[in-house]
């Protein structure tokens, strides 16, 4: 039988099982230890730390950096899928993801959340009736503290629901077959940001990321941007909801062109972002079941999709001059229809395919991969896996690998996922944690810029010490990582990072003084904390 | 090594000061390198209770339930500071004593020009400090650009400036490498020295290795700084929680080594049952009261040639709202405490507090625009030059309120 976890497709090598026996004879003679190369672990390392059941894929080092940086970071699992499938299986698949379940008991952890059992429209409609009775307790509570504390049982509420979401996030981006697209996700909700802490947005943000942005990560950018801009969370984190006919709210207005399509020097003006405000118009919420009172000839114009709402009677019907192009007052498909042509506008390809690159590719990306993947773009009429494909065939891309510093994000998942990479955590409450201090937690960016992407925005000082806590707490034990919800407890669980897939995939990758650190270590945890915050494990 | 550091710092900063002050501020810039610590109070706390009108009858007329009697009314009542201002009584023991020992000053009609009653939009364009029209530059805040004014390299190639903070703050971004440090929850370090030593020399050569030494030494600097600590705690057998107990230890930290620092403090946005000269608000200003005459004990003796600043995104509505808090408003007061202030009064601009006064007929106007203001503090402080104001608050005229 065909086995290729053991017989790599790419080389008809068994190294992983070479591997394993040079690691495992060294055991053996321990103190002579620091005289084996190549795979050997230090002689702390122990029998049980290597993974007997999970035989790792030999991948070439090229092949590792590639996996590294389309997932969210390696692990023996990504890998061992690449070398199934080949690379250019493997990529394709990534570019064009099939519906792909989640281990059983990842799955059944999103499954026992409020955001998975309860429709989006109920949980917003529930959690209308809890600040209802919040504010009606406020009102009848005599002291400071009783009406402190009713308000606190809505803000709860809210903040439990956001939290069901980041999790829900966080352990799709450890464990989803489909990385691209999850890495994608976090890219798309970080360029079509919303802050969870304005108003309730904290109840729309699971919803707005999970049925908005996920669906459409890979596919066109004209649904992406209007999934997002006719999305409730969006329209009322940009306050649409306050832009009317002759009381013009330009706030979102700017930064569709600014940040979601053209580009700040997409060369438009405050005349277009007044004009395209005028367009935007009446795009509103309602979250009761009511209808608004229409002139008879408005009424054919409203329009209901969920919680958003046309409302004819706040839309400027006049005619409208949006970057040279005159609009006549239509109402709701004059919307989609502005939003349409914004999308397909070069100043977006351009600005689309920098963005993307310099996310994927490097900070200051090379002028010739942003001209090959914006004609990808304009060519497929803004495809986003045609043009990720553009970019992923690239020299200059292939030249990249290994060399982008992470955030913290990819710091702290492609951690978890190297250190657990076959016994899925119970508890991402460490991780949102270690996101926190770092400062990158998921909906947590108050402008709506989206955290910064480049290197110098994460490196700084406080960032790397923070890093290498973080490093410790992982390396060194559970870290509350399988303290299941509701338990005291967290069940024992080391992190297998001196596992076959160290030795045959990142272990050759390692600089001399990494190596050199990694042979002082005094235990297998220490072991660990080093390899976490090694400079090799910073990149991707 | 830290001390020669330190000694190194205090003689570049004394060096270069008498030469950058050229002009007839020089009688102000005092002969210990200045330090300036900003206090954020996120949430736009209400300034009128803070300092409170007291000769304005308007304000106790619109203010039934949450006002701030007058002083010697009642037990709870404003502590009296001129004619006509009072000092909520939350702050009795901790920062009037600075008050009347002329070490602290207060800036009424304090704030920005941006009128979007937002948090962050305001919270931002105030750390930003960048002109009001032009686009934004989210990696530009005005205390970087002031320690990078200052020079306040060290010879790894940052400042000797530091945010107190989970996250480098919007104040702090920008060209000059600034560490943060979180001091409430700075525990032992998980990483002990050896570790240290182990990663430092991972990182030799590598395009990292100023930030993760930079980033060790902090913590030491911090440990080192704060090992007198748990033997006083022992001794007084109750440790400082907290804000108190974080400003002691900032206290410190900037009396050994940092000279520009920042930390932000929560939970003064009342909408709802604030209180008056007792309940939430003056609780809170109650334990920030605390923690700054913490911190200027902690100082030591270099209070003398220290300024805090406490600023807020916004002041509060003037008129009290249904649920006896108050909402988003303009106008702010801002405060200035340190050795080097020149306090014991209400400094700027000032009108009286009457119907026909307020912004937009609700709010505090703000007639002392708040960059304008810290330019005036700061070119005093440290001696700048017209252009180096300039380059930390560009486009703003400095005022010069005389308040070091």
């Amino acid at each position: 039988m065909h086995d290729p976890f053991l017989f790599s497709p790419l080389t008809g090598v068994a190294a992983p099982r070479r591997c394993l026996l040079r690691a495992t004879a060294a055991l053996a003679v321990a103190p002579v230890l620091s005289l084996v190369s190549g795979c050997a672990a230090p002689g702390v390392t122990r029998r049980s730390d290597i993974s007997p059941t999970a035989p790792a894929a030999t991948l070439a080092s090229g092949d590792i950096a590639l996996v590294n940086r389309v997932a969210w970071g390696a692990s023996a699992t990504t890998a061992a899928d690449f070398a199934r499938r080949g690379r250019r299986d493997w990529l394709a698949s990534q570019l064009h993801p099939a519906p792909a379940p989640l281990p059983v008991e990842v799955q059944a952890l999103i499954d026992a959340t409020s955001i998975a059992t309860t429709p989006f429209a109920t949980l917003v409609a529930d959690m209308e009736t809890t600040r209802r009775d919040s504010d009606a307790k406020a009102k009848e509570a005599i002291d400071t503290t009783a009406k402190q504390a009713a308000q606190q049982t809505y803000q709860q509420a809210l903040t439990k629901v956001a939290r069901e979401a980041s999790s829900r996030s966080l352990l799709r981006a450890l464990y989803s077959p489909n990385q691209l697209q999850e890495q994608l996700t976090w890219f798309w909700f970080n360029h079509f940001n919303v802050h969870q802490y304005k108003a309730n947005l904290r109840v729309m943000v699971g919803d707005y990321e999970d049925q908005a942005l996920r669906p459409r990560a890979l596919g066109r950018f004209r649904d992406l941007l209007i999934a997002s801009a006719t999305h409730p969370a969006m329209i009322r984190y940009l306050d649409n909801e306050q832009n009317a006919a002759g009381r013009i709210n330009e706030n979102f207005a700017r930064e569709v062109m600014e940040l979601h399509t053209l580009g700040v020097d997409g060369g438009y003006s405050q005349k277009d972002v007044q004009e395209l405000a005028r367009v935007l118009t009446g795009v509103g919420i309602n979250v009761t079941d009511k209808t608004p009172n229409l002139k008879p000839e408005q009424r054919t114009l409203y329009v209901r999709q969920g919680f958003t709402e046309f409302n004819p009677g706040r839309h400027d019907m006049g005619e409208k001059l949006v970057l040279g192009r005159s609009i006549p007052g239509r109402g709701w498909n004059e919307v989609l229809d502005e939003l349409g042509r914004l999308a397909a506008h070069p100043a977006t390809a351009r600005y689309v395919s920098g963005k993307l690159a310099a996310y994927f590719v490097a900070d200051a990306p090379p002028p010739a991969l942003v001209d090959r993947m914006s004609r990808a773009f304009v060519a497929s009429d803004g495809d986003i896996a045609v043009t990720l494909a553009a970019m992923f065939d690239a020299p200059e891309f292939a030249a990249s690998l290994g060399a982008k510093f992470k955030d913290p994000m990819h710091y702290v998942v492609s951690a978890v996922r190297l250190a657990y990479d076959e016994r899925p955590i119970q508890n991402t409450a460490p991780m949102l944690g270690w996101l926190a201090r770092l400062g990158e937690l998921p909906y947590n960016r108050q402008t709506p810029d989206g955290y910064p992407l480049g290197e110098s925005a994460w490196a700084s000082p406080g960032q790397m010490a923070t890093r290498f806590e973080i490093a410790r707490a992982i390396g060194t034990g559970s870290a509350g990582l399988f303290r299941r919800v509701g338990a005291s407890a967290d069940a024992p669980a080391f992190p297998r990072l001196a596992s076959a897939f160290y030795f045959q995939s990142i272990e050759p990758t390692l600089s001399a003084s990494t190596r050199a650190a990694l042979d002082r270590a005094t235990s297998a945890q220490e072991w660990n904390v080093f390899l976490l915050s090694s400079p090799e494990f910073m990149l991707r | 090594m830290q001390r020669r550091d330190f000694i190194r710092r205090s003689i570049a900063a004394g060096a270069v000061l008498p030469l950058a002050t050229g002009s007839a501020t020089l009688f102000a810039a005092p002969a210990a390198p200045a330090r300036v610590l900003v206090v954020f109070l996120r949430g736009g706390y209400d300034a009128a209770s803070l300092l409170v009108p007291t000769s304005s009858s308007f304000y106790y007329e619109q203010r039934p339930n949450i006002a701030v009697a007058r002083p010697g009314s009642a037990a709870d009542a404003a502590l009296p500071l001129d004619t006509d201002w009072g000092l909520n009584p939350a702050l009795r023991d901790s920062v009037l004593p600075l008050f009347e020992k002329n070490e602290a000053a207060f800036i009424p009609f304090a704030g920005t020009d941006d009128t979007s009653r937002s948090h962050f939009e305001t919270q931002d364009s105030i750390e930003l400090g960048q002109a009001p029209q032009g686009r934004r530059d989210f990696q530009s805040g005005f205390m970087n650009r002031l320690a990078g004014v200052l020079g306040a390299q060290r010879s790894g190639g940052s400042a000797a400036a530091i945010a107190f903070t989970d996250q480098l703050p919007l104040v702090f971004r920008g060209s000059l490498q600034v560490p943060n440090l979180a001091l409430g929850s700075l525990g032992q370090p998980g990483i002990d020295a050896r570790q240290s030593e182990i990663i430092t020399a991972m990182y030799r050569g590598s395009r990292f290795a100023g930030a993760v030494s930079e980033g060790f030494q902090v913590r030491t600097d911090a440990t080192q700084a704060l090992a007198g600590e748990m033997v006083e705690a022992n001794r007084n057998a109750i440790t400082a929680k907290g804000f108190e107990g974080e400003a002691r230890r900032i206290g410190r930290l900037m009396r050994e080594r940092y000279r520009l620092g920042f930390i932000d403090v929560g939970g003064w946005d009342t909408h709802v049952g604030q209180g008056n000269g007792t309940g939430y608000l003056a609780n809170r200003l109650g334990e920030l009261g605390k923690g700054l005459a913490a911190f200027a004990e902690e100082s030591g003796d270099a209070w003398r040639s220290t300024v805090v600043i406490v600023v807020s995104e916004f002041g509060r509505t003037f008129k009290e709202n249904g649920n006896r808090g108050t909402d988003h408003g303009h106008g702010s007061v801002y405060w200035a405490l340190g050795g080097a202030v020149r306090g014991g009064r209400v400094a700027g601009k000032q009108v009286a507090v009457a119907p026909t006064t307020l912004f937009q007929n609700r709010d505090y106007p703000v007639l002392n625009e708040y960059r304008a203001v810290l330019g005036g503090v700061f070119a005093r402080l440290y001696g700048l030059s017209p252009a180096q104001v300039q380059t930390v608050f560009p486009g703003s005229t400095p005022t010069d309120l005389a308040l070091v």
